[in-house]
């Protein structure tokens, strides 16, 4: 086989694949390494549960945890590994190291593993093996220069026997693993890392080589839960996407009429932004729900309300978002973002996308994700997000309660393609709803402020009367006739 | 119910077990044509005769001679032929000697050469 052409083994790991341009290298074997509680043990068992799946079955050398351990936390990630056990296509063995129970009297070898291996790959007619960790040998035996030269000589034993195989091990204080398991594995090796800041998790992986094969070299966030495990290639993505002609309405007449095209580009990202109580979240239901009268999805991510009282507060300005609801066309996910961490909001994202595949996605309100961490943390996971969703050709709408990015100088503004700002005014002794278009890219658009209406009938979008528009204006002390 | 497996009797010639064959011995193999239970009973796992593995027996007969010489019984397993044996008794590391009697079970691994941590490892000699 040419170096060049390296075969690749798919891991069925949702993003994994994408950023290896297909997986793991075939035939060869690839270290996995991390420190506890990064899901080592969980990646070898989804790549084992995977082959499985697709008719290659797999061998599971075990020196942390007994078989029906590996069988239940398996199953937490909706993987029944006894079903596979029992249908032959995984094979578990559990290899116990006790150190108490060991003596050691001269040289030794690791034959007796070798011989497990073997049999354990001839039995179920293996065609991956995960070994889960090595570290184990170690801690049991003493001779170190003697199990290097085993483990050596095991990295080459299994290349020959022609199957894909997963090792683990611990990370070292300054190098990559404990035991410089790295020298000896030469063609593919994989850094999780699992970090806690201010109580939130985050989970990365790094390509740290990948022989005969080009992969990214960023860090990946990556996802544990009762889905399995998703990497999240979202660094991957450029700016090569589409940029369609296609005019979609928001849904407010009054304000698709602002734009000289009569409507929004597709897959472009809005923001609306203004204070509390100005309106932002019925311009976005307002999106969400036209894209469903179109038979198309929405995904609504709300970040400060529940789904009932969405449903109740736009139902009382005519936005009626239950027969979406009903319809299946309208999803929306309730959850206060501090529950989790940016790079989890991101997968979690992903994953909906993937899943529901909706043409329009609302975040409502993005000022939330403050809590979560820098401002340069939250503009590149935006800018992520933003990239995310227009390769994918969604429409997105972001809402903004007012704050620091509703400067021009923030560099969020860039991200933005259509932005409408909201503010609350006081005209002729009363309170109104002001709005105005603050840019909108590639398009014509009128810079009126205009005011905005709510009631049962919907969203009304009134031009200022020229009289009162007059008026201000002598009062500032500027010649009248603008706007 | 775990020794109901390849072994062979430790005296006589070091002819390997045909494959796929039972060995002559049954549950307990002994060292003396008796087949008396003795009150030692040690395993020596191998994998094929090679010169660590034939050093080790060696060292553990003579060890045993000079020790407990009428008292032990050493059964051989050789992994090459009975490669299902290795799960049963968590071996990994080859030459693994097992004292299997008396209890508590013990595993002393390598190639026996260093007599004293024998003796440690067998508990026949205090740690000091």
């Amino acid at each position: 086989m040419s170096a060049r052409m390296i075969e690749h083994c798919p891991t069925g790991i949702a993003g994994l694949d994408e950023i290896t341009s297909g997986g793991l290298p075939a035939g060869r074997t690839t270290l996995i390494s991390g420190g506890p509680g990064c899901g080592k043990t969980l990646f070898g068992a989804t790549f084992l549960v995977n082959g499985a799946r697709v008719g290659e079955p797999g061998v599971f050398i075990a020196f942390e945890e007994r078989e029906d351990e590996i069988i239940a936390n398996a199953a937490s990630l909706g993987y029944d590994l006894q079903q596979l056990v029992d249908d032959g296509l995984i094979e578990i063995d559990y290899v116990q190291v006790n150190r108490d129970q060991i003596y050691q009297t001269g040289d030794f070898d690791l034959a007796a593993l070798f011989i497990r291996l073997d049999l354990a790959i001839r039995t179920s007619g293996a065609k991956r093996v995960f070994i889960d960790t090595l570290e184990i040998l170690f801690a049991g035996l003493d001779d170190t220069v003697a199990l290097r030269s085993e483990l050596r000589r095991l990295f080459g034993w299994l290349g020959e026997r022609g199957v894909t195989s997963i090792v683990t091990a611990e990370r070292g204080d300054t190098s990559l693993t404990r035991h410089g398991f790295e020298e000896y594995v030469s063609d593919c090796v994989i850094l999780l890392d699992h970090r806690v800041t201010d109580q939130l998790a985050t989970r990365r992986l790094r390509i740290v080589k990948f022989r005969g094969s080009a992969h990214g070299l960023n860090e990946y966030p990556y996802l544990i839960d009762d889905a399995g495990i998703s990497v999240i290639p979202i660094t991957s993505f450029d700016l090569s996407y589409a940029a369609s002609t296609e005019i979609i309405s928001t849904g407010i007449a009054d304000l698709d009429a602002m734009f000289e095209p009569g409507g929004l580009f597709r897959g472009t990202t809005m923001m609306v932004s203004g204070g509390s109580g100005t309106g932002k979240t019925s311009f976005a239901a307002s999106v969400a729900r036209a894209a469903c009268a179109r038979g198309e999805r929405a995904s609504y991510f709300a970040f400060e309300e529940s789904v009932s009282q969405i449903v109740r507060n736009m139902g009382s300005i005519g936005v009626d978002l239950t027969t979406a609801i009903d319809d299946g066309n309208l999803q929306i996910v309730a959850g206060r973002p501090t529950q989790i961490g940016l790079e989890h909001h991101l997968s979690v994202l992903h994953r909906h996308v993937e899943r529901v595949r909706p043409s329009v996605v609302i975040m409502d309100p993005i000022t939330d994700f403050e809590a979560l961490g820098s401002h340069d943390d939250i503009k590149a996971m935006l800018v992520r997000m933003v990239d995310f969703l227009k390769q994918r050709g969604i429409t997105s709408v972001f809402t903004s309660l007012t704050s620091r990015y509703d400067t021009e100088e923030s560099s969020v503004s860039s991200l933005i393609d259509t932005w409408i700002q909201l503010s609350n005014e006081e005209r002729d002794g009363r309170l109104v709803r002001a709005m105005y278009v603050r840019k909108s890219r590639g398009m014509a658009h009128s810079e009126r402020v205009r005011v905005l209406e709510l009631d049962r009938n919907g969203i009304t979008l009134r031009r200022v009367d020229d009289e009162t528009e007059r008026k201000d204006a002598i009062q500032d002390g500027q010649p009248a006739g603008r706007g | 119910m775990r020794s109901r497996m390849g072994s062979r009797q430790a005296e006589g010639d070091h002819d390997r077990t045909p494959e796929g064959s039972e060995p002559a011995g049954a549950d307990t193999v002994v060292d003396e044509p008796t087949g008396e239970v003795k009150e030692w009973q040690l395993r020596l796992y191998v994998a094929g005769e090679t010169a660590r593995s034939t050093a080790a027996l060696a060292n553990l007969r003579r060890i045993c001679e000079d020790h407990l010489a009428g008292k032990y019984s050493i059964e051989v397993v050789d992994l090459l032929v009975r490669p299902q044996l290795a799960k049963g008794e968590q071996i990994v590391a080859i030459p693994t000697l097992v004292r299997r009697l008396p209890e508590p079970v013990r595993k002393i691994i390598g190639d026996l050469s260093d007599r004293d941590r024998v003796l440690i490892g067998l508990d026949l000699r205090p740690k000091d």
